[in-house]
């Protein structure tokens, strides 16, 4: 047979939805609570996650141990694609999965936000930063973990501005998530006195390329040049800006988001004397490096960041919640349980004692790091320096400022 | 400051050097598929992975055997073309009596399959490579800083395609390659080794991917999806220059380098799309491609 367009399409389709079919095999048991990591496996988001949140996750299933119900974790890849993330995400939960957890990329992270309150099931999302989440968008199935732009915006762009970095320019990612951290930062330079420039927007994720962007950013005479994007995309532009020599001038570099695997990736050679933001560091204090150690077996020689250990740290809080209500009960209805976690407080080793608000978000300490040169580095994933904490109540966006329909004014 | 197009004149001539350099690679990476295809009649979807295992490669030297950029630049188009070679005896050799599209598939395959490989060993955030001691450092053309390792890229990219164009179109050999895809019991019979003749063509298109990805490593992060990326927008290339056309890949890689990095400029959120809306609009006029014969 000779292949003709049309099998050809059905097979290309085929291969999209492969990853979708879930592994459920066996009777469903009404006492397992399934829980679903949906993430990126295979693409710019990967090592952020990826394997390691799946790892994580199962860490906290194993450290929550036996309370009379079966645990089980599943994983999938969402390929970074809303569509696939959303079919995904629907068959999961009509096939029983209760909660689904991770999701970066927020294109994607919104629309499995979409799906879990139309199926009113629960859904944890860590890897997504957009504020939308418990802004606009907020849902009462939906918690929102360890950061989002709002936060990273004014831990770092508050900084910059404030250490004189009063004129920016945008290189943003086009996308929902790009969109909502150039404009969460700008909120904050305006608030500051400070201007911005300009921006270009590139296609994502199809640029690899950053140098045409930087030369226009150069050209804008701005003294911050703010990269609005994540993963290998803020690994090439900083790369990138060190080979044509942007900050010979002065000019400053914000990596709006950055995480550890990436300042690894870069080097520290070519990474030191960023700023950037996280809400976790294994360093950090004692609890951070037992937690870590903890989970050097799964892990092997990479160390975790703050998205990969929000899923450590909310499937504990999840279960603690499951047990607390009975399996049942939390099977019945996304919403109560996502009431039951709200109403109870959270702590654990990666982020601390914490709490979540009526909107969704999660409240933990932002922590501004600085990184490390070559010289003060000691050890392997040795690299940041912290410069400045701000704490959980004042580390979010305002509840009365985000515009979320659950929040009585 | 003279302004054209309302776009500072420093700034666009930046970024037309920079859609130069761009398009050294398109014109690189299209030049191994033209030849490929014009000989072999496969569409070689591998291309993509064949240029990431070129920066993997020379990673590799660089951290397990100690071997700097110019070993790598001079091993790696052996090592990996040597990978083609084997390649194309086991599998695609055994597809030249059917139709263009089981190659299509089985490379494409290929080409995922190694990603795939890359990427559970090595992750998806990238290694560092760094730009060799010889070639560090900017010049400073007054409109810009041109790295040097950039110019760099662009003379190899143009000395490469030069070589090759020459290879093809004015020497014994390439006469004969030329008459073996015209007729090959023909020049079979006047005995040539036409089998192993199609074999090193196939390990010669590999090796010049491999070379693209040795001058891609230290300026992109060495990660298993660099080539997937660059393969869709120069097999846009190759359509645009007219399939197996060697003269029509380079100009066009070029070209379309420049396009693109003039769309950067005017509005940066089309610039992955305007290849193929060229690309699209050709078709329409030119079926064949710019530089192909109908």
């Amino acid at each position: 047979m000779t292949p003709t367009r049309r099998s050809l399409l059905t097979a290309t389709v085929g291969a999209t939805l492969m990853p979708a079919l879930p592994r459920l095999g066996r009777a469903q048991a009404a006492n397992t609570i399934r829980i679903g990591v949906l993430n990126d496996q295979s693409g710019v988001y990967r090592d952020i996650s990826g394997p390691y949140g799946i790892e994580c996750t199962k860490q906290a299933v194993q450290e929550f141990g036996d309370k009379g119900f079966a645990v089980e974790v599943i994983s999938a890849d969402h390929q970074n694609k809303p569509d696939v993330g959303a079919n995904i995400a629907r068959q999961w939960y009509d096939q029983g999965v209760d909660l689904i957890i991770d999701v970066p990329t927020s294109s994607v992270g919104l629309a499995v936000n979409n799906v879990a309150r139309e199926k009113n099931k629960a859904y944890i999302n860590t890897g997504s930063a957009t504020s939308d989440l418990t802004g606009a968008q907020c849902s009462p199935n939906t918690v929102h973990w360890m950061y989002d732009t709002y936060m990273l915006a004014k831990s770092t762009g508050g900084a910059m501005v404030k250490a004189g970095g009063d004129s920016w320019f945008f290189i943003t990612a086009d996308y929902a998530f790009g969109h909502a951290l150039e404009r969460d930062t700008t909120t904050f330079i305006r608030a500051a006195g400070g201007k911005v420039n300009g921006s270009v927007k590139y296609p994502f994720p199809a640029t690899s390329d950053f140098s045409s962007f930087l030369l226009q950013a150069q050209a804008s005479r701005a003294k911050v040049i703010g990269f609005a994007n994540a993963g290998a995309d803020t690994i090439n532009s900083i790369k990138q800006a060190a080979e044509f020599g942007i900050t010979r001038g002065g000019v400053k570099l914000a990596a709006l988001l950055m995480f550890l695997p990436d300042v690894h990736a870069i080097g520290l050679r070519t990474a030191q004397g960023l700023v950037l933001t996280e809400s976790f560091y294994w360093d950090l204090n004692d609890r951070t490096r037992a937690v870590s150690e903890r989970l050097r077996p799964r892990l092997k020689d990479v160390k975790p960041n703050m998205a990969s250990i929000a899923n450590y740290s909310c499937t504990l809080h999840y279960l603690k919640a499951v047990a607390d209500m009975g399996v049942a009960a939390s099977k019945a209805s996304g919403v109560d349980v996502v009431n039951r976690m709200k109403a109870m407080p959270c702590d654990d080793d990666a982020f601390g004692p914490g709490s979540i608000r009526a909107d969704g978000r999660k409240l933990c300490p932002s922590y501004l790091f600085e990184v490390k040169s070559p010289a003060e580095s000691k050890a392997p994933w040795d690299y940041y320096k912290l410069l400045q904490t701000t704490p959980a109540e004042e580390a979010f966006r305002p509840i009365n400022e985000g515009g979320c329909s659950l929040v009585r004014s | 400051m003279e302004d054209i197009f309302g776009i500072p004149a420093p700034l666009l001539f930046g970024q037309l050097l920079l859609g130069l350099i761009n398009g050294a690679f398109y014109a690189m990476m299209s030049l191994g598929l033209a030849v490929i295809f014009g000989l072999l009649n496969i569409i070689n979807f591998t291309h993509g992975a064949q240029f990431m295992m070129g920066a993997f490669a020379a990673w590799m030297l660089l951290e397990w055997a100690g071997l700097n950029y110019w070993w790598a630049l001079l091993l790696v188009p052996i090592i990996v073309g040597f990978t083609g070679v084997v390649l194309e005896r086991l599998m695609i050799s055994r597809l030249y009596k059917l139709d263009h599209l089981y190659g299509l598939l089985l490379t494409f395959g290929l080409g995922l399959i190694i990603e795939g490989v890359f990427r559970n060993q090595f992750g998806s955030s990238g290694l560092p490579y760094r730009i060799p001691p010889e070639l560090q450092g900017a010049w400073d053309l007054g409109f810009m800083f041109l790295p040097i390792y950039r110019g760099w890229v662009v003379i190899a990219a143009l000395i490469l395609c030069l070589a090759t164009w020459l290879l093809i179109e004015k020497t014994r050999l390439g006469a004969y390659l030329r008459a073996a895809t015209e007729n090959a019991p023909l020049v079979q019979a006047f005995g040539v080794n036409v089998p192993r003749m199609v074999t090193l063509t196939y390990g010669f298109g590999v090796a010049l991917a491999a070379i693209g990805g040795v001058l891609a490593a230290p300026i992109y992060s060495v990660n298993p999806q660099m080539g997937t990326n660059l393969i869709i927008v120069v097999f846009a290339v190759v359509v645009i220059g007219g399939m197996g056309s060697i003269l029509g890949s380079i100009i066009t890689g070029f070209g379309l380098g420049i396009v693109e990095g003039l769309t950067k400029v005017f509005y940066p959120e089309a610039s992955a799309t305007v290849i193929f809306v060229i690309m699209a609009i050709v078709l329409l006029a030119r079926p064949a491609g710019l530089f192909g014969r109908a």
